[in-house]
């Protein structure tokens, strides 16, 4: 298990950093089809989601803080919580539930139907050919659904702060802004392509080794989903220590 | 004719074991070039595995498999995908790529493999489409399309980069009797116009009769018998003719229970002894 996950790693960093010196490109016009697939139909649920996060994250912000009169540090709390912890991690869940589980359940048909027996016998090799384009989408993807989310999440937080209390938009944008520096931005955006990593490994060597028909598709994709959220949540906590809790 | 330049496939003493049981059982033949060598067999009789230790995609027990002079059993995964550019392969369900369209499909190999440009391939591809009666079908999904013409698509597709040696899984089965008539006269005037060696694996007495050079029975892993079609249909042998004239009765055992089984062991025994618990498990 853990032996085909490295084995795939490996071929993985081969097919991308050193077959194309050796002229064995692999295909960008597959990259893009790719990018649509896992990323550009994504953007309503990662909208939908960081907007209700942004929004839940003011209000519980705005109930502790007005006890103390401090409601004026909203924005702050809003904008730190989501570009380093709450924008990376939840659309990376998003992102697990609808293109993990669903390179993972293709990848299992693939295997099943002898597709990939077939390519292996063409002498195109399966890694090169599923795999790579399916990596690099995701590695370009999950950070740029990041940042868009990270956007739609201030937003929510503005529609609490403008409507509920009392603040003008360019007070709130000031308040934010201010409050932030590059390094929460970039750590977030760090995690982000690590995410990227870890969800995308896990949903094709779940694909890749699926045994026993159409009930060892469902229970690979099942397994994919749950492995990639551990794996994430796990390395989301190592990070944070090691971003802001290090010397 | 019989020097080594001749031989395209060698297989020696090829065993192949899941646990304590043989499901190939020291089997050895050659083939020539421009042969067609036919290997029939009932279900589970090992003909699929043996197929998958030919192309490489299973290592042996023990034994050895040479293609084009090459020993496939010990090479590295590159080495392998080299030797696997000259032959085609034509699985049992098609196995196309369910994402692509029928011509994207037979274009696979040609895109990959050859700098050919696109003109090029699309010319290609429609030649072998029409070899197999399926022109103008390139922009169809291979879900829109019958499992007997996935199959045709997927001979058109292992024919693509005009292979030495094509290895067809029941090519035959699910097409209707014209069509198998097509599918073997195309293989015949491949390897007699274009010297193409061809290892056919098939159920098909009717097909397998019309187009061998030469057969090979298996039953239980081994050879049970091997000849010219001619030999096969006198063979004395059985089991042969039982199996040549689908007859239902006769020394092939069918569908064995768990006691009958190990009864038939003791009758006949085989290196198989421990392995009950699976022997129910069609492996082919």
């Amino acid at each position: 298990m853990l032996k085909n996950y490295l084995r795939l790693n490996l071929s993985l960093l081969y097919w991308v950093f050193v077959a194309p010196f050796t002229g064995q490109f692999f295909s960008i016009s597959q990259i893009f089809r790719q990018m649509v697939f896992i990323g550009v139909r994504a953007t309503s649920m990662v909208a939908l989601t960081a907007f209700s996060i942004g929004v839940t994250l003011a209000m519980q912000a705005a109930h502790s803080l007005q006890q103390m009169g401090a409601e004026i540090y909203v924005p702050d709390l809003v904008m730190l919580s989501i570009l380093r912890e709450m924008g990376p991690v939840l659309i990376a869940v998003i992102v697990i539930g609808r293109s993990g589980s669903a390179v993972a359940a293709e990848l299992g048909t693939m295997k099943v139907s002898e597709e990939i027996e077939a390519l292996e016998v063409m002498a195109i090799n399966p890694v090169q050919y599923l795999v790579v384009p399916r990596f690099l989408a995701m590695l370009i993807m999950l950070p740029a659904l990041t940042i868009f989310g990270n956007y739609i999440g201030v937003l929510g937080g503005w529609a609490v702060c403008r409507f509920a209390l009392n603040f003008n938009t360019a007070g709130y944008i000031m308040r934010a802004l201010g409050s932030a520096e590059t390094w929460d931005l970039y750590s977030g955006m760090i995690k982000s392509v690590v995410f990227a990593w870890i969800v995308i490994t896990i949903a094709c060597n779940a694909g890749l080794h699926v045994e026993g028909g159409a009930e060892g598709v469902g229970q690979a994709t099942t397994a994919s989903v749950v492995q990639a959220l551990l794996a994430m949540l796990v390395t989301n906590a190592i990070l944070t220590g090691i971003f802001f809790f290090g010397a | 004719m019989n020097s080594d330049g001749d031989l395209v496939i060698e297989v020696a003493d090829l065993v192949r074991k899941f646990g304590d049981r043989a499901v190939i059982n020291d089997i050895s033949f050659d083939v020539r070039r421009g042969e067609t060598l036919v290997i029939m067999g009932g279900s589970g009789c090992g003909k699929s595995t043996l197929l998958r230790h030919i192309i490489g995609s299973m290592k042996p027990t023990s034994g050895s498999v040479k293609i084009f002079g090459q020993e496939i059993t010990t090479m590295n995964e590159r080495e392998i995908a080299s030797v696997r550019r000259r032959f085609g392969m034509l699985f049992q369900s098609g196995a196309l790529l369910a994402s692509l369209t029928v011509g994207e499909n037979v274009a696979l190999p040609l895109l990959q493999h050859t700098d050919n440009s696109v003109d090029e391939i699309e010319e290609i591809v429609g030649e072998k489409l029409q070899m197999v009666g399926l022109s103008g079908f390139e922009d169809l999904k291979p879900a829109e399309i019958s499992g007997g013409m996935k199959k045709r698509v997927g001979l058109a597709r292992a024919l693509a980069l005009d292979p030495e040696l094509l290895f067809s899984d029941e090519p035959t089965s699910g097409l209707d009797p014209i069509m198998t008539a097509v599918v073997d006269q195309l293989t015949l005037k491949l390897t007699h116009g274009e010297h193409m060696t061809a290892v056919v694996v098939t159920h098909d007495m009717t097909s397998a009769f019309r187009i061998a050079t030469r057969m090979i029975m298996l039953g239980h892993g081994s050879i049970v018998a091997q000849g010219t079609p001619d030999e096969i249909r006198n063979s004395p042998n059985p089991e042969v003719q039982q199996f040549i004239n689908g007859e239902a009765d006769g020394p092939i055992p069918l569908n064995l229970s768990q006691e009958e089984h190990e009864h038939h062991q003791h009758v006949k025994p085989r290196p198989f002894v421990g392995a009950r618990h699976r022997f129910h498990r069609k492996t082919g």
